[in-house]
Formats: structure tokens, sequence, C-alpha cells
């Protein structure tokens, strides 16, 4: 043990930021371990995605024995049609209004629901519920909620509205914005989830201690909570950006991409254009791209995490 | 034990009503699924006048939804253990070992949880037509086990960076082998991180739609969420056995979770506090 630590003395310098840790054990589990996990990984992801991302540059249908070297007239063919690039648009859009709403609720419902209230375990429950459904069952229910006879306009009605009621599902502005509330409610609670992780995981003391130092309660979520949830943080906006950018089922289920492609996403449309179009080549383009999207997303967010982490240390 | 936050009972109340507007949607899917036909074309927010539970029983045999519970139980329980088997062992060797190797099987993991599987469809559905492994539940329990284990071994790394070392050393220097200290020291241990990839790996196989449609379709083995979604093809309107098929589809995740819903949270944690 001794020897070991003395090679920090030697000017082994750890990097900042990085927890100190104790020496690794002298038996390490050995490589072979991993071989499973990367070897299935490795086909099954890699070398799939790179046999199919090769269809990008033809012409493939999909039906003929061959397919012809087009090299990137695919893409140049996405950006100059408009269907492509408004569904290139609203992905964007989609991922921006989730990333953002499904955090704030969470963390939120977060903070209100890591007092200790009586039914906190119940409300926990009740926000959390949505998540464990399919999104294709969700779609079912808010269809109907949704529908110009359903609740929503009849609530509207009720409250004497009339003008107010619309077809929301078929309706070119608020499609979107039902697709958006959907989502919302659907995954708020998963945010609040690994929110209420990352705040578990705060000392009380630390928070005791602003609060004895004469901290409103606004000041001690501002200043103490939010910079010391900022890991739990970083893991709920990464995985929001990732299922933001690949939103499909609900999109399917509940608008099938309409009204006129007012909800069209990059993944319903690979869907569509490989599937229902047989388009193989140009459905595999739009894959590569929402594919290089989603990796430039999540490398952009681990490296301002990385560089915000560094300027705290 | 928290004294200073005894009694905020007009938050307690704010949030009660928050999440009664939450569970309206679930409010409609249970009053909508014991609706007698005939009053389903009555005003949306009448209550149904009397409680007819013939939906479940039409949605329960006409939906195929006793088999496809099975396939769905099938698939999900053999995919969660092929993730936790293989994601734990591969988590446990890149966290207690360093270097070069360590740090690209690291970088493969984490971009494998990004990479959409939209592009490695085609291939994979012809090597699996090749292999027979076709509408066979292996062939869909290996996708989803390809596809779900980087983020599990990702959860198991940050975990296991954060475990203390001393339980392992502890065993070795009692001369346990790497393989006796991992299942019965190390593995033990990682309950909540285990907990946590069980149950968000279980719930996004079990609700997974797209999947099983493509490799199971025709087979007879396809789980709830395709059953249900044939089954709504056949009855669009009839939303009163729509909402019963998604609801007998919606009882096991939810039974689940509340019992797992406190493992969930401990897990996402990422550490043992002592």
């Amino acid at each position: 043990m001794t020897s070991q630590n003395s090679r920090n003395v030697l000017g082994v310098v750890r990097p900042s930021g990085e927890r100190k840790r104790p020496n690794p054990p002298r038996h390490v589990p050995p490589w072979a371990w991993a071989v499973p996990a990367v070897l299935l990984v490795f086909l099954a992801r890699y070398v799939a995605a790179v046999a199919g991302g090769w269809y990008a540059f033809t012409d493939w249908n999909g039906l003929t024995p061959t397919a012809n070297f087009t090299g990137l007239a695919n893409f140049r063919q996405i950006f100059t049609d408009e269907g492509a690039r408004g569904a290139l648009l609203n992905t964007v859009k989609f991922a921006a209004c989730f990333v953002v709403l499904t955090n704030l609720v969470g963390l939120f419902l977060a903070v209100a629901l890591n007092q200790h209230l009586k039914t906190r375990y119940l409300l926990r429950t009740v926000f959390f519920a949505p998540v464990v459904m399919s999104q294709l069952a969700t779609a079912f229910i808010w269809r109907f909620l949704f529908d110009y006879s359903g609740p929503v306009n009849g609530v509207l009605g009720a409250l004497g509205l009339e003008s107010l009621k619309k077809t929301w599902l078929a309706n070119p502005t608020w499609s979107f914005w039902a697709v958006v509330v959907v989502l919302v409610w659907q995954f708020s609670g998963l945010a609040m989830v690994i929110l209420l992780a990352g705040l578990q995981g705060i000392p009380q003391e630390v928070e005791e201690a602003a609060e004895i130092d004469g901290a409103s309660s606004w000041q001690r979520l501002v200043r103490v909570t939010l910079p010391l949830l900022a890991p739990a943080l970083a893991i709920s906006i990464q995985l929001s950006v990732i299922s933001g950018l690949a939103i499909f089922d609900t999109v399917m289920a509940l608008t099938n991409g309409g009204p006129l492609g007012a909800t069209e996403t990059l993944a319903t449309q690979v869907y569509k254009q490989t599937f229902v179009f047989g388009r193989y080549g140009y459905g595999t383009a739009l894959a590569l791209l929402l594919t290089i999207l989603i990796v430039a997303a999540a490398l952009i967010q681990q490296l301002t995490t990385r560089a915000t982490e560094r300027r705290n240390a | 034990m928290r004294r200073r936050h005894s009694g905020p009972l007009a938050r307690e109340v704010g949030l009660w009503v928050l999440a009664l507007i939450w569970s309206i949607p679930f409010f409609f899917l249970i009053v909508v699924s014991v609706k007698p036909t005939a009053e389903l074309f009555s005003s949306a927010l009448q209550l149904p006048s009397r409680i007819d539970l013939g939906s479940y029983a039409g949605a329960w045999q006409s939906g195929h939804l006793g088999s496809a519970l099975v396939s769905s139980l099938v698939i999900t329980g053999g995919s969660v253990l092929g993730i936790v088997a293989l994601s734990s062992v591969a988590a446990y060797t890149l966290a207690r070992r360093e270097g070069r190797i360590a740090v690209i099987m690291g970088l493969l993991f984490l971009i494998g949880i990004v990479l959409p599987s939209q592009l490695g469809l085609i291939p994979i559905y012809s090597l699996f037509k090749k292999l027979h492994l076709l509408g066979t539940y292996t062939g869909l329990i290996l996708l989803n086990v390809s596809t779900w284990l980087p983020l599990a071994v990702f959860l198991y790394t940050g975990f296991l960076r954060q475990l203390s070392h001393e339980y392992e050393e502890a065993a070795q220097i009692d001369g346990a082998s790497v393989w006796y200290t991992f299942l019965h020291v190390v593995f033990p241990l990682l309950r909540p991180v285990t907990g946590t990839v069980a149950i968000l790996s279980g719930i996004l196989i079990w609700n997974d739609f797209f999947n099983p449609l493509v490799f199971l379709s025709g087979t007879g083995k396809t789980p709830l969420p395709v059953a249900v979604y044939s089954f709504v093809g056949n009855y669009a309107t009839q939303w009163n056995y729509v909402f019963a098929a998604v609801a007998i589809a919606l009882v096991p995740a939810l039974l689940f979770f509340i019992f797992a819903q406190r493992q969930l949270i401990q897990g996402f944690s990422g550490g043992v506090k002592g």
C-alpha cells in the first residue's frame, strides 16, 4: 500500500475533479469477462449500423439484388426537399421543447417530493405512472382526450368557450403542441425520478448549514441544491436529448406525422420512406442524418458537462 | 426525521391538485373501459350509468391478450436476465481495470447508448433470416440485449466506480478467487443498481412495439403492445374495447413499478451510503 501511494509523491498527478480512489485490488477481473458484451454490442450495433449505413449512398429500393452507388445524391435531395427539411426542423423543435419542459417539470416535482410529505410515495407513483405505459397506449388515450367530441373540447364547451374547441390533432398549429403535451405528461416522471435520486445523494447537513446561515429557500435551491444536483441533471438531460431527437411511437400513433407534415420527424420519415415507400437508400440517408444529429448532440453535452465539472472542481 | 419540514399542508394539497390533473388520462382510461357500448356516443364527460366489464372479456378473448401476456413475460424476462448477466460482469471488468483498452471499451458502450438502431435494422433482419432466428424469442431477446447493454454497462460502471474496494480486497486476502469475489461479494453489493437496470430495461422492453412488430409479426408470439395495436386496428371507434385492452396491458407494468419504485430511485443515485 505505502509503496503504491508513494507513486503520487513522485509526481503522478491526478486530473482535477477525479475522485481519489483506493488502490486497485491485486486480482483484477480478466478481460474475457467483457468479451460477450463487447462482441454483442460491436456486432449488433456498430457492424450492423455500418452495413446498413452504406445504403445511404445508393439508390437501393429494397427489392433489387444490386444497389447503385450514387454518392451524396440522397443527402442533396434531403436538403432540397421541403418535406425532409420540415421533418428536420420539427425534430429539433420537438427535442428542444421536450428537453426543456420535461426537465423543468421533473425538477419541480423532484424538489417538491423530496420533502417529508406524508403522501410523498403515493404522489411519486402518480407522477411516475405514465412512464411505465407504452407510448402507444398513451397515444391511444390522448387521441380520445383530444378527439373533437372528446373531454378536452367537452370541458371547453362546459366552460362556455365553444370558440376554442378544435380538432386538436388535425390542426396544423396545435397538433405540434398536442404532441408536446403528451410527451411532457408521459416523461416528466422519469426526469423526476433521476433528479430525486440526485437529491437524495446531497447530504442534509449541507442544506441545513445554508439554512442556519440565513439563506432563503430560493437561495438554497439555486446556490446550494442545483450545483450539487448537476450530475443527475446531466444524466437526465442527456437521456431526454437522445429520446427527444428519436421520438417515434407517440407521433405515429397520435398524428401519423400529419396534418400536412406538421408533426413529421426524422424518425417517422425514416420509417415511412424505408418501409412504406420502399425508398431504402433515401430512408437510410435520413437515418444516418438522425444518427449524426443524436451523436453530435450527445457529444456536445458530454463536453459541456465535463467543462463545467472542471470549472467547478 | 426532518422536523423543519413537518406540516407543509398547503404544499401537499397543491401537489395533490397537480396529481389529480396528472391522473385525468387514467381516469378516462378506466371510465371509458367500463362504459356500456350503447353509451359510447353520449357526451365524453358523461359517467357510465352502470359498470360494464364486457369490454374486458371481449378484449381479452378476441385480442388474444392471454398468449400475448405470456410472450411479453418470456421476452422481457429473458432479455432482462441477459442484460443483467452480461452487463454486470463487463462493467466490473471495465471499472476495475485501467488503461487504453478500458477507455476504448468504455467509449464503445458510451456511443452505443446514443446510436439509433434504425441503421442496423435491415442487416440484422437478413442475418436473422439466414440463422433461422427470425420469428423466434431467441432472436428478439438477443436484439433487446444488444440494444440495452450499453446503458446498463454505463449505470453499473458509474456505481462500481464509487463502490469501495475494501470488501473485494478483504475477500481476496481471505483467498477468494476473482469469480467467487464477484459472485458472492460484489454482485450482492450491486443490488440497487441491478434493480434500476432491471426495472428500466424491463419497462422499455415490455413497452417496445417496433422490434417485435418487425421480428415477430405473424408468429403467434407477439407481445402485448403489438397485440393491442392490431386489436385497436379492428376496433378503431370502440373506445371501451380499446381502453380495456390498454388497461389490461398496463396492469403488470404498473404493479411491478409500485413494488420497485424505491429501488429504482436508490439505484439512480449511484452510490451506497454507509
